[in-house]
């Protein structure tokens, strides 16, 4: 009995493995990126605040033109460690149409802090007509809309190659990326040394700025994480504390029977 | 205590004290509410034998109450509408208080109430609990079980991702395979010629409403048990007031500590991995225009989508689909028919040493179909054998599932030599102490 039980469990599991090596060696799926560390892993993880301020610019100089954040506002930006004046200077830079007003206009203002990113194109359509035919999808849940999402970003971020494979012939426009299912993309490799000037004096390698935008990009699509760790780390105690008492309170009660 | 101790209407003049005690004992003489706490929650005797594999019942109820409270709340901030859907659910993870915490909550609870509900069925077919003259009882938990399903799966097209609208759009194409009508149903079920806004809208308004037909059903389900009382891992009816104790406060307190340990597991998902049994399409918008790669409902119903997928044949006339949709249903309506199927007067496997380990290989036959549901049809299921597609995994283990309940139940219930029963549950209860030492 005992036997069989371990037998049909140690089928399964092999079962269960070899199925999943089989699954990442097909070529419709993006392959499995390699797992970086990240400050904002873990149960005591935080995002590492001068990493995101840093990120936030590669986003800013160079992702937004062509990929929107509709779901952040530039209020959220407080949450980086930027002051007050700072993200409505953020807001300001951009103008967003408004309206209407008491002659039933519609007209253009000075963004404020309540207002959200500003997408770099009005809809899907004029989007991929300025980009080829390629949709750039918004980035608000972007590490939450991909398989193993952050390790994911970074890879897509670092694996271009100028040239592909042996025996592989590239589209017109399409650039080959390693992490990218089917290894052909239309977005053309983003970051190059030095795409953005640090405020803060780090060397702008494409791994370094890679590691930031991505850092960047979990929080805009995770903005709650510390707040959720933190408050999971009271509930869990609090729970094992009151499961440890009701254990020994069940311990009690049920040692008057028999 | 006012326990009177027939479970009917106490007198009045019996009197408890104090203003309390008198006005408890002018309801109740008026509407016996308070009696019936006290029979049905309090003196309710339950075999003092149960083991922990019982507590998912009342756990599932709980997370029942969790699923409507959380529900109610998210549906204050939702919009059910194909523009604004998406949308409203972000908004409702970085804008509202604790919208995060709330949404969370509510979609890993979807997954934790199926674990603890196919624990619980899991736990019912092992120890018989479907045999006379709980039938009734089993039927009305497959009754809760096809309404979780259809309100889970109309749940998950809410937030109207790559997945809601792909899964709506698969799951409601199935009705198409019905002879001559098929069409009509499902344009008649999406309110339009394709999955679109009315689609969406009567889904959210079923979505709101089923989970209160739920709880209907799970009083019914109460009150069934009720009856009879709780069946026990011997597989033995109560004989004397030895073999029972109260519900309250044994069992109360065993819930709670079991509730207890399975919050611990619910809020570490919660707060730690909240995204880890979803799929990442579905936090992409809803495109029509495009497919995902591989469309693939939650784990918990994926054994069923791996049944529907794996006839690729047709029969005679019956086309291929229509069979898959019919074995789908099948593999649940089945379960109503087990009673029957399972004549064996043996409640509990502990005395059936074949079924004892059968039980194991149809688990094992039900997790390899999920897994089979989780993958791509066409895929290997071991690298370099390059014959032996998930598909055919899905038909061999398709066939076992049916296999199991059609021919091998009633065969074990005529042929299998069962071990003899204890004389009561006391009896094995203290013998089995007594060789313990303790």
């Amino acid at each position: 009995m005992k036997n069989i039980k371990a037998l049909l469990a140690v089928s399964a599991i092999a079962l269960a493995a070899g199925a999943v090596t089989v699954s990442s060696l097909s070529a419709a799926t993006a392959p499995k990126p390699k797992a970086q560390d990240w400050s904002f892993q873990g149960l005591f993880g935080t995002f590492d605040r001068a990493s995101l301020q840093r990120g936030f610019q590669v986003y800013k100089n160079v992702c937004a033109g062509c990929h929107g954040l509709k779901h952040v506002a530039y209020r959220n930006l407080a949450a980086l460690g930027y002051t007050e004046d700072q993200v409505k200077a953020f807001a300001a830079e951009v103008e967003v149409q408004d309206g209407p007003n008491d002659n039933g206009e519609m007209y253009a203002r000075k963004g404020k802090p309540s207002d959200r990113f500003k997408s770099p194109f009005p809809n899907e359509q004029a989007a991929r007509a300025a980009n080829n035919g390629a949709y750039p999808p918004d980035l608000s849940v972007i590490t939450k809309a991909r398989l193993n999402g952050i390790d994911y970003m970074y890879a897509l971020l670092t694996t271009y190659k100028e040239e592909p494979p042996k025996g592989m012939k590239m589209p017109e426009g399409m650039f080959y990326n390693e992490a990218f299912a089917g290894q052909q993309i239309a977005m053309v490799p983003p970051l190059a040394p030095d795409a953005v000037q640090y405020q803060d004096g780090t060397k702008a390698t494409v791994p370094q700025m890679a590691k930031d935008v991505t850092t960047f990009l979990a929080w805009a699509a995770e903005p709650e994480l510390e707040e959720r760790k933190s408050m999971g780390r009271a509930v869990i105690i609090f729970l094992v504390v009151l499961t440890a008492f009701l254990y020994a309170l069940k311990r009690k009660i049920w040692s008057d029977l028999h | 205590m006012t326990a009177p101790s027939e479970p009917t209407r106490a007198a009045p003049t019996e009197g408890s004290p104090g203003m309390i005690g008198k006005a408890k004992d002018w309801i109740d003489y008026r509407m016996p509410i308070f009696s019936f706490m006290e029979h049905e929650l309090h003196e309710y005797p339950t075999p003092k034998n149960l083991n922990y594999w019982w507590n998912f019942g009342s756990l599932a109820g709980i997370i029942l109450v969790i699923m409507i409270a959380t529900g109610i709340v998210l549906a204050m901030n939702y919009t059910p509408h194909i523009d604004h859907a998406f949308n409203s659910v972000e908004r409702i993870m970085r804008d509202v208080n604790y919208g995060w915490l709330i949404r969370y909550i509510h979609m890993n609870g979807a997954s934790m109430f199926f674990l603890v509900v196919y624990i619980h069925i899991f736990r019912g077919l092992y120890f018989g609990s479907y045999k006379p003259p709980r039938e009734l009882l089993w039927w009305l938990g497959i009754v809760i079980l096809l309404l979780m399903m259809m309100t889970a799966f109309m749940g998950y097209v809410l937030p109207w991702g790559q997945m809601s609208f792909w899964g709506a759009t698969v799951i409601t194409n199935l009705f198409s395979a019905i002879p001559w009508v098929g069409d009509a149903i499902v344009t008649w079920l999406w309110g339009g010629f394709a999955v679109d806004n009315p689609t969406l809208q009567r889904f959210f308004s079923l979505h709101y409403l089923l989970p209160f037909v739920i709880v209907g059903v799970v009083v019914l389900h109460l009150w069934a048990l009720h009856v009879h009382g709780s069946n026990n891992p011997l597989g033995i009816d109560r004989k004397s007031e030895k073999d029972s104790i109260p519900f309250h406060p044994y069992y109360t307190i065993k819930d709670l500590y079991g509730l207890g340990v399975f919050l611990i597991f619910y809020m570490a998902i919660v707060f730690f991995a909240p995204n880890a049994l979803g799929e990442p399409d579905n936090y992409i918008p809803a495109n029509p225009l495009v497919t995902p790669a591989h469309i693939v409902p939650e784990w918990y119903l994926l054994p069923f989508y791996a049944i529907l997928r794996s006839i690729t044949f047709d029969i005679w006339f019956i086309e291929a689909k229509l069979l898959g949709v019919i074995a789908m249903f099948a593999s649940i309506f089945i379960l109503f028919l087990l009673p029957w199927l399972d004549f064996s007067k043996v409640r509990s496997a502990r005395f059936r040493p074949i079924y004892k380990q059968l039980f194991w290989v149809f688990l094992v036959d039900c997790i390899l179909l999920g897994l089979v549901g989780a993958k791509a049809p066409n895929d290997k299921v071991f690298p370099g054998i390059d014959n032996f597609e998930y598909v055919q995994l899905g038909q061999i283990t398709t066939a076992y599932y049916f296999f199991h309940f059609l021919i091998l139940m009633p065969l074990l219930a005529k042929f299998e030599p069962t071990r003899p029963l204890p004389e009561s549950i006391s009896e094995p209860v203290l013998g089995n102490r007594a060789e313990a030492g303790e």
